[in-house]
């Protein structure tokens, strides 16, 4: 009996030493395990402006294919361009339980957001700001310097304003509160600064909107008929300044340049018909991918919301007919395929 | 009633201070603006709230009933949206417009429908109805906000359309204007809707059939509305659903009311709407053309509004009449 024992607690004692040290070899990287433990089961909400522009639908279709790869859940809020249904959804996924581990939000300016999106630090959430800087110390900002994007469209309309045109340039702006419109026109004037031949003649606003867009651009052009371009804030009203150009049968004349999220149908269509001479594109595969780190990032990183703050800008470049690559926009039906 | 209106009596009410008020501003812009009073800009003019006017004939309809129509906008941008939308998935055009339409009468009638028959207060029905159309339509039938119109469809013809030089919108928006008067001022039921407006009881008592009338207004504005979108995805080649969300419901009451269409019901013409149109688009262009920041825009629109009500307010004190029908 006593021999029995004996072999059996010698015969234990091998098994447990063949046990520990035989996966050692196999073991080697403890990377995977780790990632597995600090995503797993975590909740990314993405707040946008409104979920039905292109930008929100790409930033949507990237984020829940990776979410979902890391084995944690991705959700969507619509505030349809509504800042208090905005400000809504922040102070429900605050309270929500399980609480939301990151929140990535678009802010429609620079002030609305910023106290209820520090609550959501002290809470514990992670908070990344896409697109639309806001006085708000964001544990990331992802998406464009909107001075630098105004800056190269307003390099294309020193392009298009060159030797023998009028040097008279309309812009249309968004509105007089949204950063995206205030830096941009920065931009845009701190170039126009050093070039005294070019004269912005007319900047209304349009509020966004393509019909106001459109009148307003019809106006510039019945006072000056001989602008060589006209800078409009963003694709989505630029449509409205197209018309107008295209009604006064100044097509070619008169060069368009825009901003936009670089969707293949809203820009680089556009471009490619002669609708739109110059596109400042988001690069939104590309932003999507920096989010996505940022992201992975700060799960594993053992950083305290509110702790660190980071500008990530994407590398942007004024498109056109003639430096357009195949994979200069991107496909927003291909990309939702792929999430899917 | 509205004295005077009829019989042909001066009286300086909301509408002639206001088109006063523009004949000013046009003046004024006439002379130290260049390039204000040529052909062009004053098509453009006329053009920049052919839309808007078209809108406005809708809205001052049901006005004039002593109702509102909240949904105008919706039903605009909606109903045009999956029009497009049908297409766009490879709809033939006339089942697809078809569709449209159907959904457009369906909306106007279910407005006119409670409003008229289940009594509840139009102002309620119509914010209803136009917040289900948007969200119905946005998140069942259309996968995003803007909207494209297929190449080569006539909707595109439409946009490039111009007869001596002038665009589609203005024709079709005072031919409308045209229909809208005659049906107003020489049809039984146009006449019926003054009546109905001025005191629906007496109307009903007298016989009119008041609550079909009531659906018929709210057909004819969804019809109103309908076609402001096809005119607006014309020019613009897609429509952006995104104005539902704008100031333009404003706007188009805005026009009704400052062209002195009294909200209290019963006053009020294609006269007034004209009026009102033409400011505003006077007002728009000069703004405009003299860089006027929006912040300041929004300001001096509000500002000619409330002069003109306090002028018209003071010129035509409420009596007990007017007083005792109340508004809406």
């Amino acid at each position: 009996m006593k021999l029995l024992k004996t072999f059996v607690a010698a015969a234990t004692i091998a098994l447990t030493g063949l046990a520990t040290s035989a996966p050692a070899s196999a073991d080697s990287d403890p990377g995977p395990a780790a990632y597995h433990e600090a995503l797993n089961g975590k909740r990314v909400i993405l707040i946008p402006l409104a979920m039905g522009f292109d930008l929100a639908q790409g930033w949507a279709a990237i984020l829940k294919r990776e979410v979902t790869a890391f084995g944690g859940t991705f959700e969507t809020r619509d505030p349809n361009w509504s800042t208090e249904a905005g400000a809504q959804a922040i102070t429900e996924a605050i309270s929500s339980t399980p609480k939301p581990d990151v929140l990535v939000v678009m802010a429609p300016d620079l002030n609305s957001f910023s106290r209820l999106l520090k609550k959501a630090q002290k809470a514990g959430i992670y908070v990344l700001l896409i697109d639309n800087p806001a006085n708000f110390k964001a544990d990331a900002y992802l998406g464009s310097d909107w001075t630098n994007l105004g800056a190269l469209e307003a390099g294309a309309a020193v392009e298009a304003c060159g030797e023998g045109t009028s040097g008279k340039i309309g812009l249309v702006q968004g509105d007089e509160v949204n950063a995206t419109s205030l830096f941009q026109y920065e931009g845009i004037m701190k170039v126009l600064d050093k070039h005294p031949n070019l004269k912005v003649v007319a900047k209304p606003d349009s509020n966004w909107d393509p019909t106001t867009s459109r009148t307003v651009t019809a106006t510039m052009l019945r006072q000056n008929p001989d602008m060589c371009a006209i800078i409009d804030f963003w694709d989505g009203d630029a449509t409205g300044a197209a018309a107008a150009i295209r009604d006064a049968g100044l097509q070619g004349k008169v060069k368009l340049i825009t901003t936009g999220g670089g969707e293949k149908s809203a820009d680089c269509d556009m471009l490619e018909n002669g609708t739109y001479d110059a596109v400042v594109m988001t690069e939104l595969v590309r932003e999507g991918g920096d989010m996505v780190a940022m992201i992975k990032y700060l799960l594993q990183s053992g950083v305290q919301p509110g702790e660190h703050s980071a500008y990530i800008y994407t590398l942007e470049h004024a498109t056109t007919k003639a430096n357009m690559r195949p994979d200069s926009c991107w496909d927003l039906k291909a990309l939702q395929a792929l999430a899917n | 009633m509205n004295k005077g209106k009829f019989s042909g009596g001066w009286k300086l009410d909301q509408a002639r201070i206001v088109l006063a008020i523009t004949v000013v501003i046009f003046a004024i812009a006439a002379v130290t603006l260049s390039g204000f009073l040529t052909t062009g800009n004053v098509i453009a003019i006329v053009r920049s709230v052919a839309v808007l006017g078209i809108l406005a004939l809708g809205m001052g309809i049901v006005i004039v009933g002593r109702g509102i129509d909240l949904s105008m906008v919706a039903i605009m941008a909606m109903s045009v949206a999956w029009y497009l939308q049908l297409l766009n998935s490879g709809w033939s055009d006339h089942s697809a417009l078809a569709m449209a339409l159907l959904f457009v009468l369906a909306i106007g009638a279910v407005n006119g429908f409670l409003a008229a028959y289940a009594d509840v207060p139009a102002i309620f029905v119509t914010l209803a109805t136009g917040s289900f159309t948007f969200g119905f339509v946005r998140s069942q039938l259309i996968p995003q906000d803007a909207v494209m119109v297929p190449s080569e469809h006539w909707i595109i013809g439409v946009g490039q359309f111009r007869l001596e030089g002038i665009p589609a919108d203005i024709y079709v928006f005072l031919a409308l204007s045209l229909a809208a008067f005659l049906f107003l001022r020489f049809t039984k039921w146009g006449r019926y809707i003054y009546y109905a407006g001025d005191n629906p009881v007496a109307a009903r008592n007298a016989g009119m059939p008041v609550r079909p009338m009531m659906v018929l207004r709210y057909v004819l504005s969804a019809l109103a509305a309908f076609t402001a979108g096809l005119l607006t995805a014309a020019s613009l080649q897609s429509i952006n659903t995104r104005i539902v969300n704008g100031t333009l419901l404003y706007d188009i009451v805005l026009v009704a009311v400052i062209g002195g269409i009294g909200l209290s019901g019963g006053k009020g013409g294609v006269k007034n709407v004209l009026i009102g149109a033409f400011l505003i688009g006077v007002l728009l262009n000069v703004m405009t053309i003299l860089d006027i920041p929006e912040l300041y825009q929004n300001l001096i629109k509000s500002t000619i509004l409330l002069i003109a009500i306090i002028v018209d307010g003071l010129l035509n004190p409420r009596d007990e009449q007017t007083a005792q029908q109340g508004d809406i």
